[in-house]
Order: C-alpha cells, then sequence, then structure tokens
C-alpha cells in the first residue's frame, strides 16, 4: 500500500451538525490520521480558502489539499461555491469532492460539469459512512499524488 | 462481507490512453486480476483519444468504442500528449463530466498542479511493478466503481451485465 509522507488537509464545508459529527467519526475510524477543518457553508467555505475575517491567518486555517461540499447548504450551496472555486485560478487547483445526500441526475451531471473531482452520495447508516470515507482515504491520500504535496517525497510500500 | 454501497453494478468502461505496451499491458492484468469484469480499451496517444472520445477516425462505432466511464491517461505520449488531451476533454462540453485520472512516471510539481489546474480527478505515479500496480487498481475500483456516483446515468446506461467478456482492444 502506498502512503503519503506528509498528512493530508481536508476541509469540509457541511450545515447540518449532526452530518459534521458523523462524517468526523468516520475519519477517525478509518485509519490515517489527518487534519479535518469544517465550515458550514458557501460563503464561510469561500472566506476560508480566500483567508477572509476569522479565517484570515493560514497557520489556523490552512489551505486544504482537497475539499469535501454539501451540495445543499443555506447562505451559499454547495453548487454555487463549486463554480466560484473553479473559475478562481488561484483556487481550481484544489480537488473539490462532492458529499451530498442528492441523488439528483442533475446534480451528478451539473457537479462533474462545473468541476468536482468526484460525487459521492452520502450513504445513510453511519457503517456505510465509514466504508465510503475509507475508499476515499485509500484513493486520496494513499495513491493519489496531491497538488500541493511534495511529488519528490515519493510513496512508498507500507 | 462488505456491502455495495452503490447499485453500480453494471460493466464498467475504461479507456487508457498510454503509448508504452509493457505500461499497458500491466494496467490490463491488473484490472483482470479483479472481481469484476470490466469493459477496458486503449488508445495509444492523446490524438487517438480525442478521436475515440469524439468518434471520429476509426472509432466510428459506439459498440467497439463506447463513451467510458473513466479515463486513466498517461502524461508523455506522442502526437498528443496528455496534458494536451486534458485540456482539450476538459474544455468540451460533451466530454468534461467524464472523470480523468492521470498515471504517469512523472514526478515534476508541474506536472500535478497542472493536472489538477485543468481539472484532471487525480495523480498517480505509475508502480514499476505488478504488485503495485495491482494495488493502485483495486483502490481505483473501489473508489471510482463502489464508492463514487459517476455522470450520465451510469447505472443501466449500457443496460446491466450483458454477459459479454471484458474486451481489449487497442
Amino acid at each position: 500500500m502506498f502512503n503519503n509522507a506528509k498528512p493530508v488537509t481536508f476541509l469540509i464545508a457541511e450545515d447540518d451538525p449532526d452530518d459534521r459529527l458523523l462524517i468526523h467519526e468516520a475519519f477517525q475510524e478509518s485509519l490515517v490520521s489527518n487534519s479535518i477543518y469544517f465550515v458550514e457553508d458557501g460563503v464561510e467555505l469561500l472566506d476560508y480558502l480566500r483567508h477572509q475575517d476569522k479565517y484570515a491567518d493560514p497557520t489556523v486555517s490552512p489551505t486544504p489539499d482537497l475539499i469535501l461540499l454539501d451540495l445543499n447548504m443555506p447562505r451559499k450551496d454547495g453548487r454555487e461555491a463549486l463554480a466560484e472555486i473553479k473559475s478562481d485560478h488561484r483556487l481550481r487547483y484544489i480537488p473539490v469532492v462532492v458529499l451530498t445526500t442528492s441523488k439528483a441526475e442533475e446534480d451528478i451531471m451539473r457537479s462533474y460539469d462545473i468541476g468536482a473531482a468526484s460525487y459521492i452520495t452520502k450513504p445513510v447508516t453511519f457503517d456505510g459512512l465509514v466504508e465510503a470515507i475509507k475508499g476515499f482515504k485509500q484513493y486520496w491520500v494513499q495513491i493519489v499524488c496531491l497538488p500541493t504535496q511534495d511529488a519528490n517525497n515519493e510513496k512508498s510500500y507500507e | 462481507m462488505r456491502k455495495a454501497m452503490n447499485d453500480q453494478n453494471h460493466f464498467f468502461t475504461i479507456l487508457i490512453a498510454e503509448d508504452d505496451s509493457d505500461d499497458k499491458i500491466l494496467v490490463q492484468s491488473a484490472f483482470a486480476e479483479l472481481d469484476l469484469a470490466y469493459n477496458l480499451f486503449s488508445v495509444q496517444d492523446g490524438f487517438e483519444l480525442l478521436n475515440y472520445l469524439r468518434k471520429q477516425g476509426g472509432f466510428l462505432d459506439s459498440t467497439t468504442a463506447p463513451r467510458p466511464d473513466l479515463i486513466l491517461l498517461d502524461l508523455n505520449m506522442p502526437r498528443m500528449d496528455g496534458r494536451e488531451a486534458l485540456a482539450e476533454i476538459k474544455s468540451d462540453p460533451a466530454l468534461r463530466s467524464i472523470p480523468v485520472v492521470v498515471i504517469s512516471n512523472s514526478v515534476v510539481q508541474e506536472d500535478i498542479l497542472r493536472t489538477y489546474d485543468l481539472g484532471g480527478a487525480g495523480f498517480i505515479i505509475k508502480p514499476q511493478t505488478f504488485e503495485g500496480m495491482h494495488e493502485v487498481v483495486k483502490v481505483l475500483n473501489r473508489y471510482w466503481f463502489k464508492v463514487v456516483q459517476l455522470a450520465g446515468g451510469v447505472r443501466g446506461k449500457n443496460g446491466k451485465g450483458n454477459g459479454s467478456a471484458p474486451i481489449y482492444s487497442g
């Protein structure tokens, strides 16, 4: 199995506090330790990424290696936030994975179309969520080189 | 037993763009080890890749060249390289929803950044051993075909399990 030397920073945009808790727990269930940061809607997400207001300090709010994005959120929803991220040349390199309860074909199609790296339908059970997060982390943490990581820090067998 | 996370149980179509025949065989044999059947197609360079996706040149027939669910893309290829091909795919409204994963020998930071900037859905440094490739393919399979929801009404798009064996071409 491959692994990254550097810990990966995830930023999760999710308005539902129960879901935030479940996602946090699912991340902890799946072996690799990483840094997880949360924002609660699209406005906060963009503020975070642009280091505005309460996110001004990059040591407290580091630029994420990957964003997990809910679609249905108040103020600015995930669709708008995704479009804004992908049309901003300073942010577009950050992979965005949609994690949502929506199974609507239009949401799936549109998310890929605007530039989502992938689309995950939130499993309804906690076990399902843990399994999904495990598969997610195997791919993005163990196999893939993320844009902010040093490629020469070669992945090696455990 | 682990339950499948969604019911995407049709034959997935994977298109590999790779000019090196040894590397192509490595990927194909790693996929062949999986317990699921795939339609695996391959092209030799970016030029063929775009022709395949646009059903041009020798790729007019959608039964022998079906639209892929996932593209695995090498970067360094003759005629049109992976960087150009990725840029073209992601700027074409008819093609941009297909996830493209780069698998390359390159460890150049600029290639990685550019891959994501252009809309790539992952950058994987090509494993040099069968065991390494097997591991990569297992994870690719689990993530893209069991965790992720693909675009284009993949479930049932081509009919489910038509019983045909995986096709190897190219």
